[in-house]
């Protein structure tokens, strides 16, 4: 489903990832695990199309098609969905108006005709009790005054709402309390399925107890510098990150 | 909207049975601002002596006022007596079918959703089917009549009931308030004239139905509402289609008069031309609007969207006069291109615990730039006087300018005034998270614009409303890349 090669990319001339190779399938799940500044985060914005981040090198293939020529929302047409590190507040902009035209677009761009007001409505209400989502919260304006929790679960709704095919989870568990935290994997799992996929970027194991991971991967410096199955995760929270840049000292040449 | 539809179809259908032409003949005056034109426009409307009298007293005043010096913009020279202040209504006809037409003004229409007939008349195209507005003002004007609303052109009213005109015409807006106002009492050409007797409520949004009416009202408008005890009406201006109009300066003046009781809401959507992108050939948009709430526990409220003009210059305001009265003032004014917006408004507290509410939203794109002025003012009577003012900018791109100047006057101890004031950009992560969402850059400008004037657009008619909507969008089409 999507395959990165040699993926470098930079802000402001900035060289912020430095050569990344990463497939990732129909089915799976992936996490993305690093230190703070190792770049997990701008991968997720690469991915997503944000314009501070230039590509200036590799290729990254989205079911057949090249990711990198497209425009933001073209590749959320495409299926592809960012959950954000910090869901913006837009006042004024309801919820529910906001993801209709949401669902809608992306409607057209597959050439269907908007969805009917009836069904769209009963799709929101199964997709609402799916995610244990607050029905209050529809009527709102689009996170504003929203806790960070809230925020987070609007994010993972929407998700629900708009069935990516690539779902990318930035630091969705920063945030978040224990329950908020068990709501949102519970609703995760709920949408994994052999059609779709995941990468997860988190700081901790934690969330990975719940989203239980196919494969993990360390990112450091711009590059993927481990990667394994879920064990891994737990070997990281174990030692922490140090036992790994000592392991990259010793690889690398100097310089 | 749909009574309307209806009405407008079946009238078009019928043939025609008053004649626009002939009811006054085509004359233009020969431009220059002197005594002899005024005469020459008073006796045209055969006018009473009082009001050429008025008009004179007007254009001694013209003559004495300067050019105010206190606005955030460099106000263009006007040469007054290179300008025609008389000009029988014109039905030019421009064009033979839409073809001929600036496809970018159609485009607009289409976007606004304006039916083919009316679209070809206001651009100037031959009609084949007699599209007759005056028909419909009779229709409703029948209507309004059975419950004693009078709801006619201004110079109607000087024939018709020259004895309200007298009464309160230049009692909210004195013919000296400044020169443009003198120039409008001199020379104003005709208007609307409204009467709400007491104890009515009007059924129905005034001139909604009179759109294509609205059009050939002219440079030098005037309009009188007063709205006796304990009668309400809601009032309609403007249109959202883009007007564009020959004469490039425009001075209107606005009274309200609300008695004991009654309430009087304006909603003014003003779209003429702005001029090119360079700001060339635009309309300059010089009103005073006020009102006064005379009596005890009246009301006044002024909702306005503007998005149109090359420079706007007007501030609605409200004489809290009598007790418990209420003045409000809801704005959207945006900015694109090289206009300029100096808008706001002025909430004279005098009356005992008078309150007064404003909520002004400023858009700036482009190079244009939008200036609120305001003027709370409490006098040394109004006890417990209340205000609350917010006031938002909202900038998009990094050329456009937004400024605030609100003005506060107080004499009395017992008032409270209260200022908010906010400036944001559209945020790159607003737009780029509704990107994330499959929703392209335009249409996310114009949802996060729509969600921040929604408490303004809320106060209009629905049907108003909507239109606003699609208008604010166009207006800002093109201004983030």
């Amino acid at each position: 489903m999507l395959n990165i090669k040699n993926l470098h990319a930079a802000v402001e001339g900035n060289a912020i990832l430095k050569g990344i190779n990463l497939n990732v399938k129909a089915g799976e799940v992936h996490a993305i695990m690093g230190p703070n500044g190792s770049g997990k985060s701008s991968l997720a914005s690469v991915l997503a199309g944000r314009e501070a981040y230039e590509v200036t090198e590799g290729s990254v293939d989205f079911d057949g098609k090249n990711l990198l020529d497209m425009s933001p929302e073209v590749r959320a047409r495409e299926g592809l969905f960012l959950a954000f590190q910090y869901p913006v507040e837009i006042p004024g902009v309801s919820n529910i108006n906001f993801l209709k035209t949401a669902v809608n677009e992306i409607r057209a761009y597959h050439g269907q005709p908007p969805m009917p007001a009836k069904a769209f409505l009963d799709m929101l209400k199964a997709k609402q009790k799916l995610m244990e989502f607050d029905a209050n919260l529809m009527n709102r304006s689009l996170n504003e005054g929203f806790s960070g929790g809230e925020k987070k679960r609007n994010d993972i709704f929407q998700m629900a709402m708009l069935e990516p095919k690539l779902a990318i989870m930035d630091e969705t568990d920063s945030g978040l309390d224990i329950d908020a935290l068990r709501v949102v994997s519970a609703g995760v799992n709920k949408l994994r399925s052999k059609d779709n996929a995941f990468i997860i970027i988190t700081h901790y194991q934690r969330l990975l107890e719940y989203i239980v991971p196919d494969f993990v991967h360390v990112l450091y410096n711009g590059r993927i510098v481990k990667s394994g199955t879920k064990e891994l995760a737990l070997e990281l929270e174990e030692k922490g990150y140090d036992w790994l840049k000592e392991d990259i000292r010793l690889e690398e040449p100097v310089q | 909207m749909s009574a309307e539809q209806d009405i407008l179809q079946e009238l078009a259908g019928r043939d025609y049975e008053f004649g626009f032409e002939t009811q006054i003949e085509m004359e233009i005056a020969p431009p220059g601002l002197n005594e002899e034109i005024i005469r020459f426009i008073s006796a045209k409307k055969q006018e009473p002596e009082w009001l050429l009298e008025w008009r004179l007293k007007g254009f001694q005043l013209f003559q004495k006022l300067k050019m105010p010096e206190w606005q955030n913009f460099k106000l263009p020279e006007v040469d007054f007596q290179s300008v025609s202040y008389y000009a029988a209504p014109k039905n030019k006809v421009k064009y033979n079918s839409l073809d001929e037409v600036d496809p970018e003004l159609l485009r607009t229409f289409e976007k606004l959703g304006i039916p083919l007939e009316e679209q070809k008349m206001l651009s100037g195209v031959a009609v084949d089917a007699v599209f007759d507005s005056i028909s419909v003002a009779t229709t409703f004007k029948a209507q309004l009549h059975e419950l004693g609303i009078i709801f006619c052109s201004f110079g109607e009213a000087v024939q018709e009931h020259p004895e309200l005109v007298k009464k309160y015409l230049g009692t909210v807006v004195p013919q000296s308030d400044n020169i443009y106002a003198a120039l409008n009492s001199a020379v104003f050409s005709d208007g609307s004239f409204v009467y709400i007797p007491k104890g009515v409520r009007c059924p129905m949004e005034l001139s909604t139905y009179f759109r294509i009416n609205a059009r050939n009202t002219g440079q030098f408008e005037r309009t009188l509402i007063i709205a006796d005890e304990g009668s309400y009406v809601s009032y309609l201006e403007g249109c959202t289609a883009p007007m564009r109009d020959e004469n490039q300066l425009h001075a209107a003046v606005v009274e309200l008069i609300a008695l004991d009781n009654a309430e009087i809401k304006y909603s003014t959507v003003q779209n003429w031309y702005p001029g090119d992108k360079d700001g060339k050939g635009g309309i300059y948009n010089f009103v005073t609007k006020r009102g006064i709430c005379k009596g005890k526990n009246s009301k006044i409220s002024w909702t306005q969207v503007e998005t149109g003009s090359a420079i706007t210059w007007k501030y609605p305001g409200v004489i809290l006069q009598g007790d418990n009265s209420i003045g409000e003032f809801y704005s959207v004014a945006v900015t694109a291109n090289k206009q300029v917006a100096d808008t706001g408004t002025k909430m004279v507290h005098i009356g005992k615990n008078t309150k007064s509410r404003i909520i002004s939203k400023g858009i700036s794109a482009g190079h244009g730039h939008n200036t609120y002025r305001g003027l709370v003012k409490v006098g040394p009577n109004a006890a417990n006087a209340r205000n609350f003012t917010q006031c938002d900018s909202l900038l998009i791109g990094d050329r456009c300018g937004a400024h605030t100047f609100p003005y506060i006057e107080s004499k009395n101890n017992s008032a409270m005034v209260e200022h908010e004031a906010t400036t944001s950009k559209i945020g790159e992560d607003q737009v780029f998270y509704l990107n994330q969402r499959g929703i392209d850059n335009e249409q996310a400008v114009n949802m996060i614009v729509n969600g921040y004037a929604k408490e303004v657009l809320n106060q209009l008619p629905m049907e108003f409303a909507v239109e606003a909507q699609k208008l604010l969008s166009i207006t800002l089409e093109g201004s983030v890349g």
